[in-house]
């Protein structure tokens, strides 16, 4: 083994690599905040409306579903201007994920909101509250509160698949540390800070999940016995 | 020298199938071994030994598997002093990243079993490995099923990035096509369209296995 590890080239491009961080946080905030609100109109549409919505959403989740992300990416951003639009490939990697989250973050609503027992959807309405404030109090609470953690494991799951859009020459810190390593010729040096500034962001992301679950669900909650 | 996508297109994209296939399978094959050792270790009566398995779990599932595969690529490279091929290279990669996520998965299913059946062996005087072997890990398995055949299909769509490093499988053969006929259009749908055809099946007999241990807990524990 004559090779000698080199780290401190990294310290020279840190800034650089700091600026890709926080790309990946911007795009990952923006897909997930934009799937997120997909994903609830999705799971509304599947449980309340006409069973032709129904089906077109759960086509649309299975396609999702068994399909790659780096494949959704590239029809994505291959389609987009077809359609007449001409967009960034951030804004078209956003896109994608947005798309690919919306699918995942869907179905795991749906499972929260099943698990809610019909009875209390009736006992809401014996309450006179509208279907929509019996959804958004009854069901979507609590259905969120079950499925809180398997949420957050997908948004952290899409931070990490964001890594796959620099193939479409979307700049986020993959696409930053492939373009470091190619000029410093560092690559497994590189690739190892990389991959431990991505492990930092997920540990900080489930980080900031625990907090969001705690403001929500347990600040205010009646303590029991 | 316009080509369009034809024939000798398509079965250029369907002779990349196998590839995906097979480094699904490998990885799967590596990663259950891998898997199995894992979650073993994470419920160990050991705590370091239990801190190592949650050490590297963490580290796998907290990465992309595109950061694993360039690390392993270029390690491996630094490590034996030649560029190795990027057929091993995606293998080692795709056996490590299944190897945690199988060893969550399982560590869950084998948790998963009562405790009283771990003392009940116990008190029949098994050894910690018997207890695990012939009462624990065929309870979990059972469990195990929906769940594992779950993550193949997670597997086999994050097979696609080793088309990144340039392994020639679906995805990359789909790329090549791609940028030779200037057709992205008809070639990534006609991907994913392989992609669905393989995964889709999966996904159905994990939710029918999903079912069906639904309906047996409670009823035929044990067999």
């Amino acid at each position: 083994m004559n090779y000698v590890f080199q780290f401190n080239v990294i310290w020279e491009h840190l800034p650089a690599l700091l600026h890709g961080v926080f790309l990946t946080l911007e795009m990952s905030v923006m897909s997930i905040g934009l799937g997120s609100a997909l994903a609830m109109v999705c799971a509304y549409g599947q449980v309340a409306s006409s069973r032709a919505i129904k089906r077109l959403i759960g086509g649309y989740i299975e396609t999702i579903r068994n399909t790659p992300v780096l494949v959704q990416v590239f029809v994505f951003y291959f389609s987009l201007p077809i359609l007449g639009l001409k967009v960034s490939p951030f804004a078209a990697a956003v896109a994608a994920l947005t798309i690919n989250l919306g699918a995942y973050a869907c179905e795991i609503l749906r499972a929260g909101i099943e698990s809610v027992p019909r009875g209390q959807v009736e006992a809401g309405r014996a309450l006179g509250l509208s279907r929509l404030q019996t959804f958004r109090f009854v069901i979507f609470f609590p259905a969120l509160k079950t499925v809180f953690p398997a949420l957050s494991s997908q948004f952290i799951l899409l931070m990490l698949s964001s890594s796959v859009v620099s193939t479409i020459s979307a700049v986020e810190l993959t696409a930053v540390t492939n373009s470091l390593q190619s000029t410093t010729f560092r690559a497994f040096e590189f690739y190892f800070v990389a991959a431990a500034l991505y492990l930092g962001m997920s540990l900080a992301l489930k980080a900031v999940m625990h907090i969001v679950y705690w403001l929500s669900f347990e600040r205010n909650a009646p303590s029991v016995g | 020298m316009d080509r369009t996508f034809g024939l000798g297109e398509f079965v250029f994209l369907l002779k990349a199938v196998p590839w995906t296939i097979l480094l699904s399978l490998g990885a799967m094959l590596g990663g259950g071994v891998l898997g199995l050792i894992i979650s073993v270790a994470r419920i160990a009566p050991l705590s370091p030994i239990r801190w190592l398995a949650t050490g590297y779990i963490e580290v796998f599932q907290g990465t992309p598997v595109l950061m694993q595969l360039f690390i392993i690529y270029y390690g491996l490279a630094v490590l034996v002093g030649v560029q190795v091929d990027a057929w091993i290279a995606v293998l080692v990669a795709f056996t490590l990243y299944a190897g945690a996520f199988l060893g969550d998965i399982w560590r869950g299913c084998l948790q998963a079993v009562p405790r009283q059946q771990w003392e009940a062996a116990a008190s029949l005087s098994m050894s910690y490995l018997k207890q695990l072997r012939y009462v624990i890990v065929p309870q979990a398995a059972r469990i195990a099923i929906a769940p594992t055949v779950g993550f193949l299909v997670q597997l086999i769509k994050s097979t696609s990035i080793a088309a990144i490093i340039g392994f020639v499988e679906l995805t990359r053969a789909g790329q090549l096509m791609a940028s030779a006929t200037f057709q992205p259009m008809i070639v990534y749908p006609i991907v994913a369209g392989m992609y669905f055809l393989i995964c889709r099946p999966l996904t159905s007999l994990a939710s029918i296995f999903e079912r069906r241990s639904h309906a047996a807990t409670g009823t035929k524990w044990y067999f």
